[in-house]
């Protein structure tokens, strides 16, 4: 008994956390893909439906305007990520004074919370009191910025709130790159005669393939899951303009009690991620078994 | 002739030693502009929160506050002294303690436990555990919170700080894994190897060689989880509501709530009352933050 205690205690002591998760991430996933499958209202019905919610769901305008504002956010919300970010790892690697001040100050917001930056955010942003009146106040009479308010113009609104937070990670990312570049690779190519911006687009910005892959799996990943930023900044208003997936999901569960389609919900937002995110481990896994 | 070409590589040298002061002044002011960018908001937190709500109406964004004025603050932590209505941050900002602290605590301890046995106790198909575990850390919770509410339901937690505990302690295990498994990859096998031919035992070589030499992961372990579990709000909110709400969904209410005239300078005390925590945290230890962040920022 003891000796076979003493052989498996490794696996003994791996166990918790194989339970734990099994059952709360694969059992709750297929709990969740099950209840998609039935006509559950308040309470879960165990009785299968067929694949009715996946077809209220698609059919539901607020749904639709879900996904449309997710790939508008998305596709904004990386490329001004990604930008900004490559735009300051480059000049902070130009040997920069001050840099670690630089550097904190771009990345502090990933340590706040995005109720704390949508609170303050929504503050700015108010046409009453925020942005607009200083402008006015400054003697730009004419000036209005209400974005916060206008339907057309609200999501963008949480593109800049969203930015604000996560380009300095991506910062973090690419420097980090950039200075694991050996320097052997930037001398030999002065010498041959190339400049620094040819050196950074034709030898360096190609090195950060990985780079470029990692920030764009996990900024689709923040995108896809964005659900604290948009409650505290819009509430998905005004009206529903604002609504993205996540919102969607926890509004129909929790307000609506339409749990079958919430699920739904739910599973379509799992597959988007699951696209993303399988091919990245397995490439993940290849390059680590490569080494 | 010698005379000509040497002036005109001189007058060359001068004109690049322009441009490159010209691109050094570009560069600094682009990081400049930059850096107001993104302490713009933190600023204006900061002083509006100082300020009375007179002198808001008043000035704009960026004016400087006539005095220090610490009242919305106090509001803000302990409220205004009368009954109903009066909402405040210190209950919900004890209620994130009493959270934060079991919750880093166990889900670090077993992620050290499993990225030891993924390791240096390699059985058969680990690699598959391995990706067992680290898929958990890019699910949706979405695709969990119907279940999870259910569950906490049938256990009777729902609605408490011990619901969140548990949370945030299972849906930690796969980043706390992966951090402990990638550290403990890198320090060498042969130190294990050798204690247990000395007859060590797993929980002996575990304590006398890993753990004095797991200090920084430790930090970034618990650097990680104290932010993220601090600053969750999709768990607090769908899991907790009324008095055992934690600081975040707690603040969220305060500013949503539309009893009276709006007081944006108690709503930025408070905004910054729940983000100072993690603020000093990231201050105080930003290379193990960032360290964290590299290696484990698939989570949302």
């Amino acid at each position: 008994m003891l000796k076979w205690l003493e052989k498996n205690l490794p696996k003994i002591v791996m166990a918790p956390a194989v339970g734990l998760i099994g059952w709360f991430v694969y059992g709750f996933v297929l709990w969740t893909l099950y209840i998609s499958f039935t006509n559950s209202k308040i309470l879960p019905k165990y009785e299968l439906w067929g694949v009715g919610q996946y077809v209220k769901l698609w059919g539901s305008r607020k749904w639709l305007i879900a996904v449309d504002n997710l790939l508008i956010f998305t596709a904004l919300f990386l490329i001004f990520c990604i930008v900004i970010g490559i735009i300051l790892a480059i000049f902070l690697d130009q040997k920069i004074r001050a840099e670690g001040v630089l550097r904190t100050i771009y990345l502090y917001p990933m340590a706040l919370s995005f109720i704390v930056t949508g609170t303050a955010w929504k503050w700015i942003l108010n046409p009453t009191l925020g942005i607009q009146k200083m402008f006015i106040d400054w003697g730009f009479e004419n000036f209005t910025f209400d974005w916060l308010v206008n339907r057309e113009m609200a999501i963008y609104t949480i593109v800049i709130a969203g930015v604000w937070q996560s380009a300095g990670f991506v910062m973090a990312l690419f420097l980090a790159g950039l200075r694991s570049v050996e320097d052997e690779i930037i001398k030999a190519a002065k010498i041959d005669g190339a400049n620094l911006f040819t050196v950074y687009w034709k030898i360096l910005l190609p090195m950060m393939r990985p780079v470029f892959f990692t920030s764009f799996v996990i900024l689709v990943h923040i995108s896809i899951k964005s659900y604290d930023l948009i409650v505290a900044l819009t509430q998905g208003g005004p009206g529903i303009s604002t609504t993205m997936p996540a919102l969607y999901m926890t509004q129909t569960a929790f307000h609506k009690s339409q749990v079958g389609l919430s699920a739904a919900s739910a599973m379509m937002m799992f597959m988007a991620v699951a696209a993303v995110i399988i091919p990245y481990l397995y490439s993940e896994l290849r390059r680590e078994n490569a080494r | 002739m010698q005379d000509k070409t040497h002036s005109s590589y001189k007058q060359l040298e001068q004109k690049s030693k322009y441009t490159n002061m010209f691109l050094r002044w570009f560069l600094y002011f682009v990081l400049v502009i930059f850096a107001l960018y993104f302490i713009f908001p933190l600023y204006v937190m900061v002083v509006t929160s100082l300020k009375t709500m007179e002198e808001i109406r008043q000035g704009t964004l960026l004016t400087w506050p006539n005095g220090l004025n610490f009242d919305s603050w106090l509001v803000a932590w302990g409220g205004r002294g009368y009954g109903a209505g009066d909402t405040f941050l210190k209950p919900y900002f004890w209620n994130s303690i009493k959270m934060v602290v079991p919750a880093v605590f166990f889900s670090t301890f077993i992620g050290a436990m499993a990225g030891y046995v993924l390791t240096k106790w390699r059985f058969k198909g680990d690699k598959w555990v391995f990706l067992f575990l680290l898929f958990g850390c890019f699910i949706p919770y979405q695709a969990i919170l119907l279940p999870m509410a259910r569950t906490l339901g049938v256990l009777g937690i729902s609605n408490s700080v011990i619901g969140l505990v548990l949370v945030h302690t299972v849906y930690g295990i796969p980043f706390t894994t992966l951090f402990f498994r990638n550290f403990y990859v890198s320090i060498p096998s042969e130190l294990v190897k050798a204690a247990r031919i000395d007859g060590a035992g797993f929980f002996k070589i575990f304590f006398k060689i890993l753990l004095p030499v797991s200090t920084p992961i430790i930090v970034v372990t618990i650097i990680w989880q104290f932010t993220q579990i601090w600053n969750d709000f999709l768990f607090g909110s769908t899991f907790s509501f009324g008095e055992a709400a934690p600081i975040q969904v707690a603040l969220n209410n305060m500013v949503l709530s539309s009893t009276s005239v709006k007081e944006y300078n108690v709503d930025m005390a408070s905004a910054i009352i729940a983000g100072i925590p993690t603020l000093i945290v990231y201050v105080l230890a930003g290379k193990y933050f960032i360290r964290g962040l590299t290696s484990g920022a698939v989570k949302g």
